[in-house]
């Protein structure tokens, strides 16, 4: 018991310092994440809803009545009760993975070409670079009036080819195209850039010698330039895929509260049902703590596929 | 971030380089040069994904300056007006949002990036137990879909009279950037040599004085970037404050916005003009600190 203490004392003398420095972080993730987190996971077991929930009013304060209900909330997302909650889950998935891989495959093949020895290479960058300087939510706007079925740009543009007025926004097939084209123009720019520098860090000589030992364009690309941008990749991958799983003001702004549900995501489904109507707030959680332990369980497997890759080699 | 400086440096010398010797050797195909259909091949993507990425901005600008119902007409060149501006900036509440946002962006920027660069900092130089637990809650906390924070966050600023409020937002916001800056700023932090700190050590420094006297002069780069970082999350964050402000002079740019093109509104005029006034600044800053952004976010990636 004493060495317990010794030996916590001693680390104390040995680490307050650290400690000190990482207090600031700690108590605001502890308060702001932490505590709501938790709150959130407690909200998810219980019927809460606007109705039910304490609040203050001037100078009365009504107490809460909610109840505890278990894991009803989860089995009603679960067993698709609530929400239609598979069909959401897929067009999530689907959004996620058309989106990261647009972003990636659009920005590696921009970022190889821009990597090249060219006239004009520092303003193509410029150019090309441009999009990511747009706010989400501007750009949620500008999309959603060139979008515009009688008046948008798109539709005149196709006229002039002869093409009869697409509905953008209004099928939910071609709506979820469309916000994919959105994102996808987005984001390619942040993947661009992170890939060109790590193009620019992977060694001049890793190419010549493979070029001197007779491989091929492609086979240099796949032996050499892939494995090179392999640290670089893993992390703008999984921090893209959390990032899109997530996206709220695309969809949000530019389906818009009145499109229809069905091309909405997790994440927006989720925000609606707690801020539009009867105010869901259990049902919400339960939405959100579902959507968190699919990103979790993604991250972990991924970093384990990653680490097993690292150790075939 | 010496390692981005040293690229760029080195790219600009090979292209300069290669310029020179197609000079001096017209005649002969150098190893690695480009037949002529390869190099309008080239150019020609780069072209199609350059008018791709400026399109929808340039779209912008112009119906902006075409007054009142020029988005009516997207193909029309002509009528060219500041109406929308003048309107935007004199009948409508866009000063009070822009003023809103710059003071929450800016207040976010403040706390969030100093709490974070003290504990990457730690993270980076202090081997203390828990500090892999701490990187990894850093990388988790990017996980936290709004839906799960918005709803007790909500009803906590509720319970301290906070919401609607600009310190109700900002605190929101430091939990969204602080662990992202953190672990973008220990990565920055991870390239500075540790000899530095050692010398200051010698000097009699504390490990905060090493820290503030001496890295946070040197990592101004990486501050910035970071600043600037969470400056543009808070700037364009649209779901929490949507939920949380209720008042109109209350505000920010995203929420406000909104309020132009809502269900049975669409003044598609004076949204295209707070777009370009939008951009601008941000996109300014942005055209400054592009190649740092991602300098840090790899090096806290890589070295993670």
């Amino acid at each position: 018991m004493s060495s317990l203490i010794v030996r916590t004392r001693r680390s104390f003398s040995t680490h307050w310092y650290a400690w000190a420095m990482v207090l600031p972080v700690v108590i605001v993730l502890g308060v702001l994440v932490g505590y709501p987190l938790g709150r959130g996971i407690y909200l998810s077991f219980t019927d809460a809803n606007e109705a039910n929930m304490g609040r203050t009013i001037g100078d009365f304060s009504v107490p809460s009545t909610y109840t505890f209900v278990g894991l009803e909330n989860y089995w009603n997302i679960l067993s698709g009760k609530e929400g239609s909650f598979y069909p959401r889950l897929t067009w999530t998935i689907l959004w996620t993975l058309s989106c990261v891989v647009l972003h990636y495959g659009i920005g590696l093949g921009l970022a190889m070409l821009l990597n090249r020895r060219m006239r004009g290479r520092s303003l193509y960058r410029v150019l090309l670079v441009l999009p990511w300087a747009v706010p989400a939510f501007v750009a949620a706007f500008a999309w959603k009036l060139m979008y515009n079925t009688d008046n948008g740009v798109l539709n005149a543009l196709l006229g002039k080819v002869g093409v009869a007025p697409v509905d953008w926004l209004g099928d939910p097939f071609v709506q979820k195209l469309s916000v994919i084209a959105v994102n996808t123009w987005l984001g390619v720019p942040f993947m661009m850039v992170a890939i060109l520098g790590g193009l620019q860090s992977i060694p001049r000589e890793l190419h010549e010698a493979a070029e001197i030992d007779g491989a091929t364009p492609w086979q240099r690309f796949v032996h050499v330039t892939l494995p090179g941008l392999r640290p670089v990749s893993s992390t703008i991958v999984l921090l893209g895929t959390i990032w899109t799983f997530n996206m709220f003001p695309i969809i949000y702004l530019v389906i818009g509260q009145a499109g229809g549900t069905e091309s909405e995501i997790l994440v927006t489904y989720a925000y609606r049902l707690a801020f539009q109507g009867v105010r869901d707030y259990a049902g919400s959680a339960a939405y959100g703590i579902v959507i968190l332990s699919l990103l979790l369980v993604f991250s972990v497997v991924y970093r384990g596929m990653l680490n097993r890759q690292e150790a075939a080699k | 971030m010496t390692s981005s400086t040293v690229t760029g440096a080195e790219s600009a010398g090979t292209t300069a380089g290669a310029r020179a010797e197609e000079t001096t050797r017209p005649a002969v195909r150098q190893r690695g040069e480009r037949s002529r259909l390869a190099s309008a091949a080239l150019h020609t993507t780069l072209i199609c994904a350059s008018l791709v990425a400026l399109f929808p901005i340039v779209f912008i600008v112009l119906v902006s300056l075409r007054g009142e119902n020029g988005w009516t007409h997207p193909m029309e060149l002509e009528g060219f007006t500041l109406s929308n501006y003048t309107h935007l900036l004199g009948k409508t509440e866009f000063g009070t949002w822009f003023l809103n946002s710059v003071v929450i962006a800016g207040g976010t920027m403040l706390v969030g990036v100093l709490i974070a660069a003290s504990a990457g900092y730690a993270v980076s130089r202090m081997r203390f137990p828990g500090h892999k637990s701490l990187m990894w809650t850093f990388l988790i906390c990017q996980m936290f879909p709004v839906a799960v924070l918005i709803v007790p966050l909500y009803n906590i600023l509720g319970e301290l009279r906070l919401l609607d409020s600009y310190g109700g937002l900002i605190i929101t916001y430091c939990s969204v950037s602080v662990p992202f800056c953190a672990w973008m700023l220990k990565g920055y932090f991870d390239t500075i040599p540790v000899e530095i700190d050692e010398s200051g050590r010698v000097d009699g420094l504390t490990p905060f004085g090493t820290f503030w006297r001496l890295i946070v002069p040197l990592a101004r780069p990486g501050l910035a970037v970071t600043m600037f970082y969470t400056f543009l999350t808070a700037w364009s964050e649209v779901a929490f404050a949507t939920s949380f402000l209720s008042s109109e002079g209350k505000y920010t740019l995203a929420v406000g916005l909104q309020t132009f093109v809502g269900p049975h509104r669409a003044e598609w005029g004076l949204m295209t003009a707070s777009s370009v006034l939008i951009m601008l600044p941000a996109g300014l800053l942005f055209f400054f600190a592009q190649r740092h952004l991602v300098a840090g976010l790899t090096a806290g990636g890589t070295k993670g």
